[in-house]
């Protein structure tokens, strides 16, 4: 059933109270990231993607590869939300004996298509899913979501090169720019601007929206669809702990700290 | 003093004994396990002529990938590839995959569980010249420390072609290492090979000593049991070529045989066959150990032969750890 974006909006919504949750009871996690990803695994569950809850292991779904597996904990609530698995489990997320380990792993939970967590990784097996699906003419898509930060890391752009090189236009990325890493700005990190240019210089299609606007997301994945030549990354410009007035736009707010309400 | 039951070449000690490449074995096997299985890609970074998986590319351009020199893109594209349901062979030297690479196989491949074989080609000095930024002596440390992870070292041509076979299918996660140079072919296509069985190829009647080995130092270590004969020391030789899941019943029954155990390998001493041996022993049967490796340093330019030499991994080598173990043994 297509939903509307207001009616995304809502389930993102829940999504971010249910990730407040989570890290409160966990005390630990990734709450900027978290919640700037919200939106996005919302619009890929909830609308954009060809997948059925009841077979997580259905051939033809399309496949999301989450390479910032920090930002589980808003996956794990759209998951649940989706219909994976009890959103009661939500609670035992990085606990012992839990399913929802700290970072996600696969074959412990439905719906989780790669162990993710180092990053730098992500992009690269989801080329590689892309690239064998093709050679059988498999017709699902692969969609990829990073974090800015990881376009530090040399596998990254290993992963950009070859996705061009093969023209892999079943391939969708998805960055997560909230502008922050661990220990400060990605600018005074290690400055990846212009990245739009970059990833044009390497032969990608680039569109660049708002990361919270469901309208944007759900436009610049028919956007790639329509693409037939190249790769797509959709630069998604998002707030590093959208939602939560005290964490928006803060770097301490990378990892869990005292006090989430 | 052979074990007929491994029915070695007939030409084993002698001078036209057929000298074959332990990679030229892979890389025509992978042809074969091409053209059996269509699940089967190959994936290279750069290095297809020298891990000799040229021949596969030829024959099957569709279904081989040139990632660049990329260790890190070409093990995690083949995760990927995997994932979806092909079975990847990754080669590359093993100083850069699983050298360079480890982590991402350690996190894409061995913990997503996916059936990725990676083929460290150049294991040990094999680089030679190239010097020790090529050498690897290490890999066999790195790949057995992974659960999940299966570890083979062929012993020669022969072995390798089967060893290649054998994985193919396994449904895991794999490292198979590969010998440069080319040395003798002493296994035949009828020698016994499976995954995690180690084969008997010496067996005396009262053997006063057990040498355990991997790769090409299987043949020295056969060269060595010669040698020791002449001199009316009897040996058991073991070709270990499964480094994980090791047999364990074949080197505890061993030790029992013969309370005295010389491991021979083309790798550092430290988390290296021998020390998966040693693991074994100390916990089941605990006797003397010898082990001939690399003693924690690094290699240097020079050929395999002479280096082999200068690091003390020849049969004599071996042959004189045995000496010491026996010593060990009776004091």
């Amino acid at each position: 059933m297509r939903k509307t974006p207001e009616e995304l909006e809502k389930i993102a919504a829940t999504i971010r109270q249910d990730i407040l949750n989570m890290l409160a009871a966990a005390k630990s996690g990734h709450p900027a990231g978290s919640l700037s990803m919200a939106d996005i695994f919302t619009a890929l569950y909830f609308e954009v993607m060809n997948h059925d809850p009841k077979k997580p292991d259905w051939k033809d779904r399309d496949r999301l590869v989450v390479s910032n597996g920090h930002t589980c904990p808003a996956l794990y609530a759209v998951l649940a939300r989706a219909g994976y698995f009890p959103v009661s489990k939500l609670k035992t997320y990085s606990k012992l004996n839990s399913p929802l380990q700290g970072h996600p792993e696969r074959f412990r939970l439905p719906g989780i298509e790669t162990t993710s967590g180092p990053l730098g990784c992500g992009l690269a097996q989801a080329a590689g899913i892309a690239l064998a699906s093709r050679m059988d003419n498999a017709h699902f898509r692969v969609y990829c979501t990073v974090s800015d930060a990881e376009h530090d890391e040399g596998n990254h752009w290993e992963a950009v090169l070859f996705a061009a090189k093969y023209k892999l236009s079943n391939l969708t990325v998805f960055v997560d720019r909230n502008n922050i890493q661990i220990e400060g700005p990605t600018e005074t990190t290690l400055p990846l601007e212009p990245l739009r240019a970059k990833y044009e210089a390497f032969n990608w299609k680039v569109v660049e929206i708002d990361g919270h606007n469901m309208a944007e997301i759900i436009a610049a994945v028919a956007k790639a669809r329509a693409e037939d030549s190249r790769p797509t990354a959709i630069i998604a410009h998002t707030v590093a702990g959208k939602g939560v007035a005290y964490m928006e736009g803060k770097s301490e707010w990378h990892t869990y700290r005292k006090n989430v309400k | 003093m052979l074990n007929k039951e491994a029915k070695l070449s007939k030409k084993i000690f002698s001078r036209d004994i057929v000298l074959r490449a332990i990679r030229d074995g892979f890389g025509e096997a992978l042809v074969e396990v091409g053209e059996k299985n269509e699940k089967v890609v190959v994936l290279t970074a750069d290095l297809k002529e020298s891990t000799r998986v040229n021949l596969f590319a030829e024959k099957f351009p569709e279904r081989y990938i040139q990632v660049g020199v990329a260790e890190q893109a070409l093990v995690t594209i083949a995760s990927g590839m995997a994932n979806y349901g092909k079975i990847p062979f990754v080669t590359s030297y093993a100083v850069f995959s699983p050298g360079r690479n480890w982590e991402q196989i350690k996190t894409t491949i061995a913990l997503n569980n996916v059936p990725v074989k990676v083929v460290g080609a150049h294991g040990g000095l094999g680089a030679g010249p190239y010097g020790s930024t090529h050498q690897a002596l290490e890999d066999i440390a790195l790949m057995r420390s992974l659960p999940n992870m299966i570890v083979v070292c062929p012993a020669d041509y022969e072995e390798a072609k089967k060893a290649t076979s054998n994985v193919v299918s396994n449904g895991r996660p794999t490292y198979l290492r590969l010998a440069r140079e080319e040395t003798p072919v002493f296994t035949t296509v009828k020698s016994p090979f499976k995954i995690g069985r180690a084969e008997v190829l010496v067996n005396s009647k009262n053997p006063q000593a057990t040498i355990i080995a991997c790769g090409p130092l299987v043949y020295e270590a056969l060269l060595a049991a010669r040698e020791l004969e002449k001199i009316g020391i009897e040996t058991l030789i073991i070709n270990n070529h499964t480094v994980k899941p090791m047999d364990e019943r074949m080197i505890i029954r061993a030790a029992k045989t013969t309370a005295a155990i010389v491991t021979a390998e083309e790798h550092q001493i430290a988390g290296g066959m021998g020390s998966a041996v040693s693991e074994i022993l100390s916990q089941n049967f605990p006797v003397p150990i010898e082990f001939v490796g690399i003693h924690d340093s690094f290699g240097e330019s020079g050929t395999p032969e002479e280096l082999k030499k200068k690091f003390g991994l020849t049969a004599k080598d071996i042959a004189e750890a045995v000496k010491r173990v026996i010593l060990r043994k009776n004091s």
